[in-house]
């Protein structure tokens, strides 16, 4: 544990700068070796030095070098972070010759594990940094530097202390069982105390597919009988948000085909394929293709013509949709219109050819999923998976609990349960203790951070 | 003279040592200050409470004798959280202070292989960090292969009374005044701690009428697995409830100053009980309170002194006489003795092992107030596990340590020598994370086999025991097989619970809560005993909840099992958190489960300890 460890921590090729991190106890002296400027061995800690990375007499890159001394750091310990020029071979070259003289490669996600390790930073703030450099938009960047920030362990935190006093009372009532002043513990205390548990956790969890939303995506399908405008509609939203269309090829039906970002919301749109062939008439998406798409998306866009009267097809998908996250767009607002939608509520009427009214779209998928509150408000979601599972168990053990309570179980065994919750809420914050736990997380950074 | 087993001190501890020993067939000596005061109880004249009464019944399941001797002494009993559920239920008695010691010391007495001897031990000899006897105050040394120091409050105890401090044991028994200090020169690190006792006041001079009477059961209880109950119902001697007043209060703030703990004397080092606070403590830190409860419980049929339990106090006598006479009922009240603190030396229990041997010197136990406990039956469980293990250690047998999962005497233990102590430590249903395994009722079920292994647990005792064993499988065999249809539907209805579509086994029927295991009675072939129902009751009732604690146990145990190499070298682990690191040298722990619950120790340095150990 105590080698000096090295890793490229900028994506690798990307960037015009790229940054290679060094952490432990030799990593001033072994980037001293490399570097023109000699006096970076008594630097100052948090200084940045311009000089030359030199292997023998070759100069290799002209680059800045960050000196960042223990504990003060990130890891806790002596710190250096070399910005080169970019350039894989330049890059690469430098790393190889930190390793030459005395480094090791970071294994993936290591800098992070020393850093939990040496206590800078708890299990959650772990995970945050995390969904920090995979985060793919400002609001999910933000999230996870709230989540780095605590803010999700001081939400347990809270739980656990109300937790933490009840089952104390419940303590003393059976330790001093003679105390007439003390209160005494009821069905109803503890039945209040989980109700507000359950709220709250249940808070957390919806929210946190919110978070998820933001971080991930949401999955998408645009359907819509052929000649609706499926693809302007598309393109209008492409063109407006100057989003990114990706093709991923050899995808299978309904994986995700586009990634669209929309008011920083990201679409993953499946099964694009009838959309965009829109010259060829196969635009042919059937009713039955229609309703797998809507089985499998998260949210579904569905299309109508302003100009057209609705057919049995499209009044079986309507059917169909009452279940879903669902926008009606009705397009062709420039042409006549011909559509009977008095029993249609809450659409979206768009021009696609005109632009008119698009941007409602983006408001109208922040109104379904709630995300307009989460913008303006505290961004204190879970947005790891463990996190979730373990507060997926949390309401499991309050089903435990309401099932004791029925069969008159009494209370100091109730409390068993309370305990394990108290112990559950503690492993997310990293309080209480799991080797698998620990293992589990850190292969899943990347390497350099 | 040459000994096998040397105890020193012959409080609670230094009884059940000397007997484990004796019985055990080894040549014991007891040293005591004074014959007199054998399994004296210096405090509160009771046996058991909240988790402690499990600790009297484990110490019977072993073959120790603190549960019988209560059988023999009580004056009233009774089961604590009898409305709660079973793990937490848990026996209380009043003993009588005179019947106690003098049941003790006619056993001790008539116990083969052990002597007795009145005298203080100045010293503790050693050969190469071994032991080989005692050195007694006048120069005598008595030699032996194992020494158990169990020795109480009295090492350089001081006794406390408002300013005033003087050099004295309880009830005014001569001190030890050089043992600690020559423990302290062979290495032991000592700590000073401090407890007190109230005021004993006339039972005749008491007005009742302004008092709560506290019976004791109308049903029959004894400690002991083997004994038939030794008292009648009818006779037992309650105790009385009243309440301090907004006087007490106005008393103890004005004159604050006045108590030792609070001023009167500077030189206080010793850190009393965060469980047992003393009255001024209780008004000081809870000033909110308008009152605190007091008991006023006998000490004796054979004297009138009567206990107020919650008054203990250091307060100077004169403000001790206005506080006593302040309290309901208590008005011209005659104070017998009145209340003091006592100051004393003990060792930090993290130089311990397991076995309660030290780790500086072999073959040197130690066991009781001494290690930093505070109570009777926090004292003579470790007593029994010293004696016990000192015997085994002389046979060159492996010791006997409990789990934290199979008694409270193990919980006891390992928080004792793992997490060290702050102040004088007492047990308490809390710190057994798996206290539905380790119930009052259950205890020889847990711990009698490990009784009759060591051999305190004689043959007879033994098959009785194996007895009940095979009766509970028989009885919860016949619930299981034994079915009731819907032509039993009259009578459960009448019991209050729904009437039955299909055949349903005794065993689930049982599992309904408004279902008692009496009203199933009827419908078995064979009879058995309320204790062997009892098994039935708990073991059905409450299947769920037994399954996930052990199912807790065994998710522990791979850290249990983990063994931390004892050449370990916590300072070539540079990331380990300093606190940590120092923690860890001290306690030197034996497992990573043991290490875990190190406090200071925290998961993140419970991972670097375990790459170093996979790295090993």
């Amino acid at each position: 544990m105590n080698d000096t460890i090295a890793a490229i921590s900028t994506a690798q090729g990307v960037g015009a700068i790229s940054i290679i991190r060094v952490s432990g106890e030799d990593a001033i002296d072994i980037v001293s070796k490399i570097f023109s400027n000699k006096k970076l061995k008594e630097a100052p800690t948090h200084t940045i030095h311009y000089g030359y990375i030199k292997d023998k007499e070759e100069i290799i890159d002209e680059v800045l070098v960050s000196i960042m001394r223990a504990p003060k750091t990130f890891t806790m310990e002596d710190v250096v972070e070399i910005n080169a020029h970019g350039g894989i071979n330049t890059t690469n070259k430098i790393l190889e010759l930190l390793l030459v003289n005395g480094c090791r490669l970071a294994e993936p996600g290591e800098f992070t594990k020393r850093a939990f390790l040496n206590g800078r930073i708890d299990l959650t703030e772990a995970e945050g940094i995390m969904d920090l450099i995979n985060s793919k938009t400002d609001t999910s960047r933000e999230m996870a530097i709230n989540q780095v920030g605590g803010k999700v362990s001081s939400l347990i935190r809270d739980l656990r202390d109300d937790l933490a006093s009840i089952i104390s009372n419940i303590e003393v009532n059976i330790d001093y069982p003679e105390y007439e002043d003390i209160e005494k513990i009821t069905i109803n205390h503890i039945n209040k105390a989980i109700k507000n548990l359950e709220v709250k956790t249940t808070k957390i969890l919806k929210e946190s597919k919110n978070g998820e939303i933001f971080k991930s995506g949401i999955k998408t399908a645009i359907i819509g009988r052929p000649n609706v405008g499926k693809s302007s509609l598309l393109n209008r939203l492409i063109g407006e948000d100057k989003a990114i269309v990706t093709d991923v090829k050899g995808t299978t039906r309904d994986s995700v085909e586009a990634t669209l970002v929309i008011d920083n919301i990201i679409l993953n749109l499946i099964d694009t394929a009838g959309i965009r062939d829109t010259d060829d008439i196969v635009e042919s998406i059937g009713v039955k293709n229609s309703l797998n798409l809507i089985e499998n998306a998260d949210l579904v866009l569905f299309v109508l013509n302003y100009n057209e009267t609705l057919n049995a097809e499209d009044l079986e998908i309507l059917d169909k949709l009452k279940d879903k996250n669902y926008i009606i767009i009705v397009n062709k607002t420039d042409l006549d219109k011909k559509i009977d939608d008095s029993n249609i509520k809450n659409a979206v009427y768009v021009s696609a050819k005109d632009d008119v009214n698009i941007e409602s779209i983006g408001s109208k998928i922040k109104e379904i999923f709630n995300l307009e509150k989460i913008e303006t408000a505290d961004l204190t979601y879970l947005t790891s998976a463990r996190s979730k599972a373990i507060l997926v168990k949390v309401l499991k053990e309050i089903d435990e609990i309401k099932k004791g309570i029925s069969l008159d179980i009494p209370i100091d065994m109730i409390e068993i349960d309370l305990r394990n919750i108290w112990n559950l809420l503690g492993e997310i914050i990293g309080e209480s203790y799991d080797e698998e736990l620990l293992d589990q997380l850190f292969s899943r950074f990347c390497v350099g951070k | 003279m040459k000994y096998e087993i040397i105890v020193v001190g012959g409080g609670h501890a230094g009884c059940e040592a000397c007997l484990a020993a004796a019985r055990k067939g080894h040549k014991t000596l007891l040293i005591t200050g004074n014959i007199n005061n054998i399994a004296d109880m210096p405090c509160n004249p009771s046996i058991g409470g909240s988790a402690k009464g499990i600790v009297v019944r484990e110490i019977d399941a072993l073959g120790g004798e603190m549960g019988n001797n209560a059988d023999k002494s009580l004056l009233q009993i009774k089961m604590l959280n009898s409305a709660k559920g079973p793990a937490v239920r848990s026996l209380r008695a009043q003993a009588d202070k005179i019947t106690y010691p003098k049941e003790m010391l006619k056993t001790l007495k008539s116990t083969k292989n052990l002597d007795i001897m009145e005298a203080l031990v100045k010293d503790v000899l050693t050969k190469n960090n071994k032991v080989s006897g005692v050195l007694l105050e006048d120069d005598t040394s008595i030699l032996a292969d194992a020494v158990i120091l169990t020795t109480g409050t009295y090492m350089n105890a001081d006794i406390l009374v408002g300013d005033t401090r003087r050099r004295e044991g309880p009830h005014g028994e001569k001190p030890s005044n050089y043992l600690s200090d020559n423990l302290s020169k062979k290495g032991f690190k000592l700590k000073r701690l401090k407890t007190g006792t109230p005021q004993r006041i006339a039972k005749d001079s008491i007005d009742y009428s302004k008092t709560k009477v506290e019976n004791g059961d109308s049903v029959y209880h004894t400690f002991s697995f083997d004994n038939k109950p030794m008292y009648d119902i009818d006779e037992q001697v309650p105790c009385h409830l009243i309440y301090t007043t907004e006087e007490t209060h106005e008393i103890i703030r004005k004159n604050l100053n006045k108590s030792s703990m609070y001023g009167g004397l500077s030189d206080i080092k010793g850190v009393g009980p965060r469980y047992c606070p003393s009255i001024e403590d209780k008004i000081v830190r809870f000033s909110d309170k308008e009152r605190h409860q007091l008991f006023l419980e006998p000490e004796s049929l054979y004297f009138d002194d009567i206990y107020i339990q919650g008054f203990s106090t250091s307060m100077p006598y004169d403000v001790q006489e206005k506080m006593v006479h302040s309290l309901p009922g208590l008005e011209h009240a005659k104070i017998l003795k009145y209340a003091y603190a006592i100051e004393y030396d003990a060792i930090y229990p993290t130089q311990l092992k397991f076995s309660l041997e030290t780790k500086l010197i072999e073959n040197l136990f130690t066991a009781g107030q001494i290690n930093g406990t505070s109570g009777y039956e926090e004292a003579a469980c470790q007593g029994l596990i010293a004696g016990i293990n000192a015997s085994l250690k002389l046979e060159g047998k492996k010791t006997l340590v409990l789990k934290r999962n199979e008694a409270y005497i193990g919980v006891l233990i390992d928080d004792l020598i793992t997490k060290g102590i702050r102040d004088p430590y007492r047990l308490l249903t809390s710190r057994a994370e798996y206290r539905l395994l380790l119930r009052n009722d259950n205890a020889d079920l847990r711990l009698r086999d490990y009784g009759y292994q060591v051999g305190l647990i004689d043959d007879d005792r033994y098959k009785k025991f194996k007895k009940k064993k095979e009766m509970i499988d028989k009885a919860i065999l016949e619930f299981k097989e034994k079915r009731l249809t819907p032509s039993n539907n009259d009578y459960l209805v009448s019991l209050g619970t729904t009437a039955l579509k299909d055949g349903v086994s005794l065993y689930d029927l049982l599992k309904r809560p408004e279902i008692d295991v009496k009203d199933l009675i009827r419908f078995l072939d064979n009879e058995y005993s309320v204790e062997v129902l009892e098994q039935v009751m708990i073991t059905t009732k409450y299947e769920g909840y037994i399954k996930k604690s052990i199912e807790e146990v065994n998710k522990m145990k791979h850290l249990e099992d983990k063994l931390i190499p004892s050449n370990i070298d916590y300072d070539k682990m540079h990331n380990l958190a300093s606190e940590a690191k120092q923690k860890l040298k001290e306690v030197k722990p034996d497992t990573l489960g043991q290490a875990m619950r190190i406090s200071g120790v925290n998961p993140a340095d419970i991972s670097i300890l375990m790459m170093y150990l996979k790295g090993m």
